[in-house]
């Protein structure tokens, strides 16, 4: 199996121009060097620091314009679980918006893996060859689809819809606590932000996961094949290992994504606070959402508190981010087979 | 999963044959027949009435029914593949099932408000609860920033891809290379939230469709240096050495050489990169506060935009108001199809050539 050059394109990769580019050695006369050439190059190194610089001022501009706000603040900000910025005196925290973010995230990672390592393995392996490529394709739409039409989806369509399922799961399994409800009310709830989440991170894991499972070595599986292995157990012994630190890598990335996920999230989820586990209650808020529900009558130090939200948002799908890329490169660093 | 042993059993079937038995092709029918009928009948006693759910349960038991005829007939390594043949084709089903629904609710609800009347008019005036107004602001609103988004971020992306391809080496490349894709991972609304602290708390500018287009360039930026790295990695070596050895400086290479023949993917980048960013509603919000009236300068006042139109008529409890966040969306998604698809097809036809 060979990579589709045309097909879209994930990075997994942590280094950058690996091209060995022979440098146009003028030993001779050094004076060759034109100095529109040196121009150029320093052009485009001062775009790179630009993004350097960037990625700095949006770390620098966050800060800045938080700390207002925090001073001003008369909660805790990491613990307080309510949100009433622009009250005299402020007072707000993120511990419930946080909470919020991370549960829908992580469901929406839960539900939303298994079946993308599934159509992973179904383009990479199960499905006629000349049907591969349209069908990626046709997963990667989904990706195309804004965010903001999921939310129009997810709250106009997709909760009506779910209520048949929610009422079950709490009439059946409301002893789990997961699973409970007060007095069986379902509706906007966190699990169905959760699964709208999912269909959105759905696309980018599935095509990741793609990209490391077309790596495999064909040797590694062929042999699996020849020693009488059926297609699965020669999933289980070549594929699945060797994908593993890609797979987790994708997950990871799916999770960042679903972390600052905004619009879907703000349209579904009917905007309360507080820390709860029942995540087929209707409430549930994150803090992205939050951003977009309080930004319209937020006042200076209202707009400072969602700042210093944003900022702590900043800050986990950053460690999200970089431990994804961490576990890819090690894995590269290791069995030296990913070109 | 599936608890089945994989490691030594062989098939239950007569000793001597090379292969087990096997079921018949015919079984499978059988069996999904079988699912469905048990579905129906689950459909009746119970009260579920969703046509999603139904294929679910019906794939579902279908699944149950053939591991079990496959563990009973040809023994339990047999089965295990087949019940992850089954289960895979079933997680592509599932893919694929959103995908349809979005889509057909998203033509079938917005295909009765879209109109000329809707694609030429703005909300000036129009209450949620009056029937008129449509998007023309919007449309204007959005072209006019992803538009300035593509003239901010496409040079400097390409700069910064020319740099990390054909000169850079060592840590800061590396450096470089690693928060390109830090900026990838970073959420929409935080770029929007960059912009508001600096652009107009710091800077002390009002919102306009301006700083929304510079929202929108951060967002853009790390997808076009990443597809545009990729093309220029593509451009054979032997292109650029034989330029050299006519005495060509490498900056000129560069421009008139390896870029030109990296243009149709490059491109390819960009209009994918224009694709995302047009659907991008959290930065928007709070950058471009949206208006009802037609604004056609980007630079002065609020300007409004699709993705943040379908937001806040999306939010009204009208159903005149609903209606129009539909059409609204049917406009969102088949532009941002048609870009998708014309970005592959140029690829597709460079590659040919």
């Amino acid at each position: 199996m060979t990579s589709d050059p045309d097909g879209p394109r994930t990075h997994l990769s942590g280094d950058g121009g690996s091209v060995a580019t022979t440098e146009p050695t003028s030993s001779s006369d050094a004076a060759r060097v034109s100095p529109v050439d040196v121009f150029f190059k320093n052009l485009t190194r001062t775009a790179g620091l630009g993004l350097l610089a960037l990625i700095a001022a949006i770390a620098v501009f966050l800060v800045v314009k938080a700390t207002s706000a925090l001073n001003a603040n008369t909660g805790h900000f990491l613990t307080t679980t309510e949100w009433f910025p622009n009250a005299s005196p402020p007072f707000f925290g993120v511990a419930a918006l946080l909470f919020g973010t991370l549960l829908t995230a992580v469901i929406a990672m839960v539900i939303a893996v298994p079946v993308a390592v599934g159509i992973a393995l179904f383009i990479t392996v199960y499905a006629p060859r000349r049907l591969a490529m349209p069908l990626a394709f046709i997963v990667d739409l989904l990706a195309a689809v804004p965010s903001v039409i999921f939310g129009l989806w997810g709250l106009l369509v997709l909760v009506p819809r779910m209520d048949g399922l929610q009422m079950w799961l709490t009439d059946y399994f409301g002893w789990i606590p997961l699973f409970a409800t007060d007095n069986g009310a379902v509706g906007r709830s966190i699990f169905v932000a959760s699964v709208v989440l999912a269909i959105m991170i759905l696309p980018i894991v599935a095509a990741l996961s793609r990209e490391v499972f077309l790596q495999v070595p064909i040797a590694h599986k062929e042999a699996a094949l020849a020693l009488g292995a059926t297609r699965w157990e020669m999933i289980r012994a070549a594929v699945l290992p060797y994908g593993k630190p890609g797979v987790i890598s994708a997950s990871m990335l799916g999770l960042g994504r679903a972390m600052g996920e905004t619009i879907a999230v703000a349209l579904v989820l009917p905007a309360s606070f507080g820390i709860s586990w029942k995540i087929l209650a209707p409430a549930g808020n994150t803090i992205a959402a939050n951003v977009a529900n309080g930004f319209a009558e937020a006042n200076n130090t209202g707009r400072g508190a969602l700042i210093a939200s944003g900022l702590v948002l900043f800050i986990v799908t950053m460690i999200v981010n970089m431990a994804a890329r961490a576990v890819i490169a090690r894995r590269r660093e290791f069995s030296g087979a990913a070109s | 999963m599936s608890t089945t042993t994989v490691s030594s059993t062989t098939g239950t079937g007569g000793g001597l044959a090379l292969r087990g038995q096997k079921l018949p092709n015919a079984a499978f029918p059988v069996i999904a027949v079988g699912a469905v009928v048990l579905t129906v009948l689950l459909y009746l006693v119970t009260s579920i009435d969703s046509t999603i759910q139904f294929v679910l349960i019906s794939g579902v038991l279908y699944l149950i029914g053939q591991t079990v005829a496959s563990v009973l007939v040809e023994g339990s390594r047999r089965a295990a593949d087949r019940f992850v043949t089954t289960l895979v084709y079933l997680a592509f089903l599932l893919a694929v099932i959103p995908l349809v629904a979005v889509l057909a609710n998203v033509i079938a609800k917005g295909v009765g408000r879209l109109d000329v009347g809707f694609l030429s008019h703005s909300m000036r005036g129009i209450g949620a609860r009056d029937a008129g107004g449509g998007i023309y602001h919007a449309l204007i609103g959005t072209l006019e920033q992803i538009a300035l988004a593509s003239l901010f971020a496409v040079p400097f992306s390409l700069l910064v891809a020319i740099y990390l391809v054909e000169y850079g080496r060592g840590r800061i490349s590396r450096t470089i290379s690693f928060f390109v894709d830090v900026l990838t991972g970073l959420p929409s609304v935080i770029a929007g939230l960059f912009i508001l602290a600096f652009y107009i708390l710091a800077l002390g500018q009002k919102p306009s469709g301006f700083a929304g287009s510079l929202a929108l360039t951060i967002l853009m930026i790390p997808i076009v240096v990443r597809a545009a790295e990729e093309m220029l990695k593509l451009v054979p070596h032997e292109l650029r050495e034989a330029s050299y050895a006519l005495g060509v400086p490498r900056w000129r290479t560069i421009l008139k050489v390896v870029l030109p023949t990296a243009l149709p993917g490059i491109v390819t980048g960009v209009m994918l990169a224009v694709a995302r960013v047009a659907g991008e509603t959290a930065p928007l919000l709070l950058t471009i506060f949206g208006t009802d009236s037609i604004n056609f300068n980007p630079f002065s006042g609020p300007q409004s935009a699709l993705p943040l139109y379908i937001y806040s008529q999306a939010g009204q409890p009208q159903q005149t108001a609903v209606d129009r966040a539909w059409a609204a969306a049917l406009t969102l998604i088949a532009l941002v199809m048609l870009l998708n698809v014309v970005a592959r097809l140029i690829a597709r036809m460079a590659r040919v050539r």
